[in-house]
């Protein structure tokens, strides 16, 4: 009886890891300098397509194309921040969402023509299939590699935003902007990097993403919703908002689909909008 | 310009001078005759165009002029749509009546959401917008029984327009019914826009916190105007349904959403014929552009709102404006050098 309710609760929490870290960029992203970034997961999606690329035509172990994803999709995002982002940080909402889902619009197009329409096909290497016992529970490998990954990002995280001389900075500029500025603090500098940081971790996500739910052009828009979701429910710019939202997410997706199917994405948009309305700034949000 | 804000005095002399018809406007009215001459093979197209941009006016009354920034408007119109289809599926096939059903239904749903839309702003908003129109795009997927799900509304008959004028399959009728509801939907919001109320939802879109200050309960109006916007949306989805004869999840769906939203960006937000202007353009370039490759589509679309964005951030009738506005400046300096 008890089994697969935590069955449903350890697949619910792995899918919630895998939309945290897909998601956590662009909650400091939108936090730190309100910018509406809806492309996001089109750089979570460049990430995944590095995977496929590299494991596929190169022969590459899955393992060893992960820092490849981060790296591209933080570059690549390095370079929109300077072109056409940093010119649109002081623009409404409204024109930061248009730009962003042309951008986003533009990457789905690319994708199809490099790739085609079809999902992506990948080969997991042996260690990261299969299912392990656990206390008379079985787990699959590769979600619990997906949940330590999650928590070591988190901590890498936790760790670099609360004792690096960065981490200050960055949680300065987050706080008061003007203040920082006055203090000497490169809020620019800190935010290309940052920026940089959390659309790698998308890439991430998206090179983790592709055993779960696959791959295909349609990924920017798809998972865009759910990341918007943990993001504007966690709460702009917390860490620990994103994480608990991502898990709640998660949990109640998967558990949603297991017990009540018919009902499909329906509950989740639902528990967005009643936390909205009940706090507009999200669980863990300061405004 | 300086002379023409000189010459008027009271307020109620701005807003007449605001609501007279300039010649250009009656030229371009008569235009939308053109179709039945010019391009006799496109007439559902053009049908399609009309109920786009009324559906894109509809949008230019929350977004335009009051400032509320939606990505799940399309919901109204998937509202109205399915309203129109089903009483016409189940035996109610009087057009005029169904689309005022259509307005009417999603008129309260929209009155509903309006108490909710009101009172946020900002990320929040843009949240809450997309978030309700996901939440029924999911429940229309669910209630199968009722909507055909993914298949679409099938067996939606229609009966001839007050008995007489029964849909062609040239689209001659559809046209020509969708164009009347837009030209009368566009009277409405012309004289919405051109009252002492339109004015003050302009003032809303600019500072939403200092109106109240000045007498003018924002949230209230921000109801009024959005119920009005759900009411036109939703005879715009109703027009679409008894136009096509059929309702698809796609009526309701985020991509609508998101086109609506170029459309009038593209053409020109917080201008009377900027989603029209918009509707024209993008309905034909797609037309034109997707036939074999639909997704490649959204390339041009991208780069289109980058364009925008960057270069134009009036949309296309705000470049114009503002072109005219240089010209006669340096025709009125020659003038008089």
């Amino acid at each position: 009886m008890i089994g697969p309710v935590i069955g449903v609760l350890f697949d619910g929490f792995a899918y919630g890891m895998l939309l945290f870290l897909l998601s956590v960029g662009l909650s400091v992203t939108l936090g730190m300098m309100n910018f509406v970034n809806l492309a996001h997961c089109a750089f979570a999606m460049l990430g995944g397509y590095v995977t496929v690329t590299l494991m596929n035509r190169f022969g590459w172990p899955f393992l060893a194309t992960l820092p490849i994803a981060f790296l591209a999709a933080a570059f690549v995002s390095i370079f929109f921040e300077r072109t056409l982002y940093r010119r649109l940080y002081r623009a409404s909402e409204l024109d930061q969402v248009l730009l962003t889902i042309g951008l986003a619009f533009v990457s789905v197009a690319c994708a199809a023509y490099v790739y085609g329409t079809v999902q992506q096909p990948v080969q997991m290497p042996s260690y990261l299939r299969g299912s392990i016992s656990l206390f008379g529970l079985n787990l699959g490998v590769y979600r619990l590699f997906l949940v330590g990954t999650a928590l070591l990002v988190t901590l890498l995280l936790v760790l670099a935003l609360e004792y690096t001389r960065f981490g200050a900075q960055v949680r300065a500029s987050v706080d008061n902007q003007r203040m920082a500025r006055g203090l000497g603090i490169n809020v620019d500098a800190a935010f290309a990097i940052t920026f940089a940081l959390g659309s790698g971790l998308a890439g991430l996500g998206g090179s983790l993403a592709i055993e779960i739910v696959g791959l295909d052009p349609t990924f920017a828009f798809t998972y865009l919703i759910f990341v918007l979701i943990v993001v504007s429910v966690g709460g702009l710019g917390s860490i620990g908002g994103s994480f608990a939202a991502a898990a709640l997410i998660g949990i109640s997706d998967v558990a949603g689909k297991y017990y009540v199917p018919h009902l499909g994405a329906f509950l989740i948009y639902l528990v967005m909008i009643v936390l909205l309305m009940w706090r507009p700034a999200g669980l863990f949000g300061k405004r | 310009m300086m002379s023409v804000a000189g010459a008027i005095a009271t307020p109620h002399g701005y807003l007449q001078a605001q609501a007279r018809w300039r010649p250009i406007e009656i030229v371009c009215w008569l235009a939308t005759l053109l179709p039945y001459w010019l391009f006799p093979d496109y007439l559902s197209l053009a049908s399609q165009i009309a109920i786009t941009a009324l559906f894109a006016l509809s949008l230019d009354l929350i977004l335009g002029y009051a400032g509320i920034v939606s990505l799940g408007h399309a919901a109204f119109f998937g509202l109205g749509a399915y309203t129109a289809g089903l009483a016409a599926k189940h035996g109610w096939g009087e057009p005029i009546s169904g689309l005022l059903l259509g307005g009417i239904v999603a008129g309260i749903v929209g009155y509903a959401a309006s108490w909710i839309i009101s009172r946020f702003r900002h990320l929040a908003l843009i949240m809450i917008t997309l978030g309700m129109g996901l939440l029924l795009e999911a429940a229309a997927n669910s209630a199968g029984w009722l909507t055909g799900g993914a298949d679409g509304l099938q067996g939606v008959k229609m009966w001839p327009i007050f008995n007489a004028f029964s849909f062609d399959l040239f689209g001659k009728v559809a046209y020509t019914y969708s164009l009347i509801v837009l030209f009368i939907l566009f009277l409405v919001a012309r004289q919405i826009i051109n009252s002492p109320f339109g004015l003050s939802l302009r003032g809303i879109r600019e500072n939403s916190v200092r109106m109240p200050a000045l007498g003018a309960p924002s949230r209230a109006h921000i109801r009024k105007i959005y119920t009005i916007s759900a009411v036109i949306a939703g005879i715009a989805g109703a027009l679409l349904a008894q136009t096509t004869e059929t309702v698809s999840l796609e009526s309701l769906g985020f991509q609508r959403s998101a086109d609506v939203v170029v459309i009038l960006i593209l053409g020109g937000a917080g201008r009377l014929y900027g989603g029209l202007i918009g509707a024209i353009i993008f309905m034909v370039a797609r037309d034109q552009f997707s036939g074999n490759t639909p997704q490649f589509w959204y390339f041009w679309i991208g780069m289109l709102l980058i364009a925008v964005v960057m270069f134009l951030p009036n949309g296309i009738l705000g470049g114009l404006a503002r072109l005219t506005a240089t010209w006669k400046a340096k025709f009125s300096r020659e003038a008089a050098s």
